[in-house]
């Protein structure tokens, strides 16, 4: 449904996006993720025929965003970073320009007012001012505004930035059940947002592309790591989890007392949560507590994001 | 044509949503009938030559002022990027703009047509050069706000749209005029003052209608607006 190929886009010296290639099929929510100034902006603006590409090329649906921008522009919905919109319009009236734009009158118009309207919570303010809006609701016009001619491909550029908790769910929720029928990235530099919405990341940064995949295939890549609480002497201990097979590293993350916390890491994927605990018996130490600290994706973006500097 | 309809109908009435367009109204109807009230009555004659004299100078502020917020408030607020998102064609955008800033521009010539009521009130007016002075006024007034649109895609701050809008259209104002080409070399003289935006007004202002003077401002209307699309379709693929 999206193809990007080699795209780059330079600011002078400056490089926002440095040969990204990436491909999103029909019907997967991809979540564009990097830390902030990373190049997701630039990207979705590029796919969007705002902005046009130093090098490279991209196409939605298969059309070129540059030659063909205006059957791209027809078939995509957006939402700009913070959702701008014609604050001194009320919500009804904005609506209404841009399906007029989009071609949606008369019947259709109406069905299409009512369906969106609820979808996104909007009939209790039609017909405020967006100027008067609470965040929240700007930001549900701007999801208003983005499907309200049905697309196949929706691109949302922070979706979820400035809200409250509360709003950040009800967002998420739309989003996943609009991802049921549609093509849709989401750029985001919140973790948790990725792994309640998404089937598939990419992770970008400093305008490359350091990881992609689904969440699964990316937390594969980052090993468990486990933490153990054990009462005995500190320099044994060590020496001896050291020594079993498989542990790269035993870090001391604190002690109280006799009782010292530890943080076992392995060299690769296996689980060593047995053999500490069979290491502990053998040498009739007490152990406290035991536990596997998982790869979140939290470990894994800052990984890939740190390691690139 | 829907589309250019859309964003007809959203600019022009998008004056109506702000105080700013009846501050504007309430203004220039104020101002424009002060000024010809204040000597139409010492004078004795039943015309608008003083009216259609003023309004040249009247527009160097009150045209940018029109023209401002068209570019300069879409950049600053960042509508800008969901405008050009929306399946919509440059010139469809930029030509729904300008005619609904031509279209506010007639709403207060309308309002002030108090001056040619009581002019054919008080005695007995000749009306070609009142018909001709207002074929003036529209045709100079287009080239003002075509040129204060395009100084509006040069900035995001609206002050200083308006600033360069009046500095700009007043430097094309007085190209023609006797201070400017008195300084010149002879050689140049009839073509810096073909470009002066004065100039033809006058003509007009007298009942000559001149189709030399028509094709001009025509022009300007067309060179301003073309670079207005051009600005932004060399924006976006920069």
């Amino acid at each position: 449904m999206i193809n990007v190929q080699n795209l780059k886009k330079t600011y002078g010296s400056f490089t926002a996006v440095d040969d990204i290639s990436f491909e999103v099929k029909k019907g997967e929510i991809v979540g564009f993720l990097g830390p902030n100034g990373a190049g997701k902006t630039t990207t979705m603006k590029i796919l969007t025929c705002f902005m046009g590409a130093t090098g490279g090329s991209a196409s939605i649906a298969g059309f070129d965003v540059e030659k063909n921008s205006f059957e791209v522009r027809s078939k995509v919905g957006y939402l700009p970073e913070s959702a701008p919109l014609y604050s001194e319009m009320n919500v009804i009236g904005f609506l209404k320009f841009i399906a007029e734009i989009r071609n949606i009158q008369g019947d259709k118009f109406n069905t299409r007012l009512e369906e969106v309207s609820a979808v996104c919570g909007l009939k209790s303010v039609m017909n405020r001012p967006i100027a008067q809006l609470s965040k929240g609701y700007r930001q549900r016009v701007g999801l208003a505004q983005a499907i309200f001619h049905n697309p196949d491909v929706l691109i949302l550029d922070e979706p979820t930035s400035g809200l409250d908790p509360n709003q950040i769910i009800e967002i998420r929720e739309l989003i996943r059940k609009l991802g049921q029928e549609k093509t849709v990235i989401l750029s985001t530099h919140i973790l948790p947002e990725v792994e309640a919405v998404c089937s598939r990341v990419i992770i970008i940064n400093e305008g490359r592309i350091v990881g992609a995949g689904t969440l699964e295939q990316l937390s594969a890549n980052s090993h468990e790591t486990v933490v153990a609480k054990i009462r005995g002497n500190e320099g044994a201990i060590r020496e001896k989890l050291k020594a079993m097979p498989g542990v790269k590293e035993v870090l001391l993350r604190g002690a109280a007392n006799e009782l010292s916390t530890y943080e076992i890491q392995p060299d690769s994927g296996q689980k060593l949560n047995e053999a500490v605990f069979k290491v502990v018996a053998d040498n009739g130490w007490s152990l406290a507590e035991l536990r596997s600290e998982g790869a979140s994706l939290e470990n894994v973006f800052t990984k890939l994001t740190r390691s690139a500097q | 044509m829907k589309r250019f309809n859309a964003i007809f109908k959203k600019e022009f009435f998008g004056y109506f949503n702000s105080p700013i367009a009846y501050v504007y109204l309430f203004v220039y109807i104020g101002l424009t009938n002060w000024l010809f009230f204040k000597t139409f009555f010492l004078g004795g004659q039943a015309s608008m030559r003083s009216y259609f004299g003023i309004l040249p100078i009247l527009f160097l502020f009150f045209v940018p002022a029109v023209t401002m917020r068209l570019w300069a408030e879409e950049r600053k607020s960042g509508t800008i990027e969901m405008l050009f998102t929306l399946p919509v064609k440059i010139i469809e955008v930029v030509m729904g703009k300008f005619l609904a800033a031509f279209a506010f521009l007639s709403v207060s010539l309308f309002l002030s047509l108090s001056v040619p009521i009581s002019v054919a009130i008080a005695g007995d007016p000749e009306w070609g050069p009142i018909l001709g002075g207002y074929l003036g006024v529209f045709l100079m007034g287009g080239a003002y706000l075509a040129i204060g649109m395009f100084v509006s895609n040069l900035t995001e701050n609206q002050i200083i749209a308006f600033i360069l809008g009046v500095v700009i259209t007043f430097g094309f104002y007085i190209l023609g005029s006797p201070i400017v080409t008195f300084s010149l070399p002879n050689f140049i003289v009839p073509a810096v003052s073909y470009l002066g935006l004065g100039n033809h007004y006058e003509s007009i202002g007298r009942g000559v209608i001149d189709s030399r003077d028509i094709a001009y401002y025509l022009s300007m209307m067309g060179v301003f607006l073309f670079l207005n699309i051009y600005s932004i379709e060399n924006r976006k693929w920069r």
